[in-house]
């Protein structure tokens, strides 16, 4: 017999599978699942609307994971062990942005860990979470149990997300920005907090798996939403100076160095209630204290060129030696102009610095700024 | 004559000049374009070569010169404006021109014909 082509795996599918594919979507591989990078409306549109009225994202690929215990606080200790968050503190209702660390105190995945009263639910990359899961099942003891969640994922982000999202669900509107809260949606019961990856105001809504296209398609039949895939998420996360683990982000960082020390509760910190018991908290509370070797900084391209993920930085021109590295990269359509992310030493990290970034042997100039490139529109208090 | 090349440009001769541009397949493809670099005039072009670039939100495609040539004019709207490429590719949003060093070497590529039934 003749030897076979090699089979190609078939990649998993989200509830809203068919879905984008009546919307017109172009599907791309991401994480071993099919995903929409765009749809007819195209990268530019998707993400412009996404700040002008309402986007919905299918980020059903994501990995949730419900964590319960006799007594919830058990679970919330347990979770500490590998977390430099406050969960223990972490009230019902509430959501916080976290980082599961490893022992040389590098980044092993990005999450949202949500209390729910009985139980925690945490929402993990898609790339991540069967590693996730797998660190969680080794290091968390026997008492807690680890549930992973077959179930939809959406993102309603824009600000016209209350809007279109309180027909649905009117509770919503008296959510704060990282609350978390099981309401009807559309009459079906769902998680939703009030979050996002866009720097919008938002919602994420997870669903049972069976109600996720009824629920999307809902939504979408709102005036005021389009559908927005994978390629616009990435430029709105840009703008919004937000990591993406892989890139911008990974075991080789420090939190402190990636300035996500707001991920650093400061129950957890030297001096709190709570200090250390995570991985890696010796170089991490010693980075806080005497600051980190290098730091993510934002760039903006002086000319029209974008800068991509990378991409060497140079402190001159005709430098022959690289001090850093743009780790994400493009256009940003509200900013109508290239922006970037990256590391620098920290010594060259004031805003206003002029480095240059290499790019096809071009070395383009390229100046230090602060973060986000577009201010967010959070609902807090 | 209007003639196409397997990489998805199309050009145009009039007198010797040839104008090129990316054809509305490849713009399609590419998506909305945020930026534009032209070759320099009085570039010496090598057919296959990179001549121009053209960068999408996601990443950046190279544009090759189709034959041999010397760049003679560039289209400043393309640089300034790169939606304007997007939306009319293969009419105002042409890219560059050149003297064809053998412009009888046109007749050997691709037709509209031969381009469109092109496996894209």
């Amino acid at each position: 017999m003749p030897a076979s082509a090699a089979e190609s795996v078939p990649f998993e599918r989200t509830p809203l599978h068919d879905l984008h594919l009546r919307l017109g979507a172009r599907m791309v591989p991401f994480a071993g699942y099919a995903m929409p990078v765009q749809y007819p409306a195209g990268l530019l549109k998707e993400h412009l609307h996404a700040r002008a009225a309402a986007g919905l994202f299918d980020v059903s690929h994501m990995g949730q994971i419900a964590l319960r215990a006799d007594d919830p606080a058990e679970a919330a200790r347990a979770l500490e062990a590998l977390m430099p968050t406050d969960v223990v503190g972490l009230p019902p209702g509430r959501q916080r942005y976290g980082l599961l660390t490893d022992e040389a105190g590098g980044i092993l995945d990005d999450l949202m860990v949500a209390n729910l009263g009985d139980r925690l639910v945490l929402v993990v990359n898609a790339a991540h979470k069967g590693a996730d899961a797998a660190h969680l099942q080794a290091c968390l003891p026997g008492a807690v149990s680890i549930e992973k969640l077959d179930r939809g994922l959406l993102a309603l982000q824009g600000p016209a997300a209350e809007a279109v999202l309180t027909v649905l669900a009117p509770e919503v509107a008296g959510m704060r920005f990282m609350d978390a809260r099981e309401i009807e949606v559309a009459g079906v019961p769902c998680l939703v907090t009030r979050s996002g990856y866009t720097g919008e105001d938002g919602f994420e809504i997870s669903t049972p798996l069976a109600a996720t296209e009824a629920i999307a398609e809902a939504l979408l039949a709102d005036a005021a939403v389009l559908p927005v895939g994978l390629g616009a998420r990435d430029s709105l996360r840009l703008e919004a100076g937000l990591c993406l683990y892989g890139a911008d982000i990974d075991a080789a960082t420090s939190p402190v160095e990636a300035g996500l020390t707001l991920a650093i509760s400061p129950a957890r910190r030297g001096g709190g209630s709570r200090s250390g018991g995570f991985p890696g908290a010796a170089r991490i509370l010693a980075e806080i204290q005497q600051g980190p070797a290098r730091r993510r900084i934002g760039l903006l391209p002086e000319g029209r060129a974008p800068v991509r993920a990378g991409a060497p930085l140079f402190a001159a021109a005709d430098d022959a030696v690289s001090v850093g590295r743009v780790t994400s990269g493009g256009f940003g359509p509200s900013l109508g102009a290239p922006a970037a992310m990256g590391y620098l030493p920290a010594a060259m990290t004031e805003s206003g610095t002029r480095v240059f970034a290499e790019v096809r042997g071009q070395r383009l100039p390229a100046i230090v700024t602060g973060l986000p490139f577009v201010a967010a529109g959070f609902k807090r208090g | 004559m209007l003639r196409f090349t397997e990489e998805h440009e199309w050009l145009r001769l009039e007198d010797g000049i040839a104008t090129v541009g990316i054809t509305a397949h490849a713009a399609e493809q590419l998506g909305d374009l945020v930026f534009v670099e032209l070759p320099k005039i009085g570039m010496q072009l090598t057919k296959g070569a990179p001549a121009a670039v053209v960068e999408s939100v996601k990443a950046a495609s190279d544009v090759y010169a189709p034959l041999d040539g010397e760049v003679t004019e560039v289209n400043e709207v393309a640089v300034s404006n790169p939606a304007s490429v997007s939306a009319d590719p293969q009419g105002a949003g042409w890219l560059y021109r050149m003297r064809l060093t053998d412009p009888a070497a046109m007749e050997a590529l691709l037709d509209a014909a031969a381009y469109d039934a092109l496996d894209k």
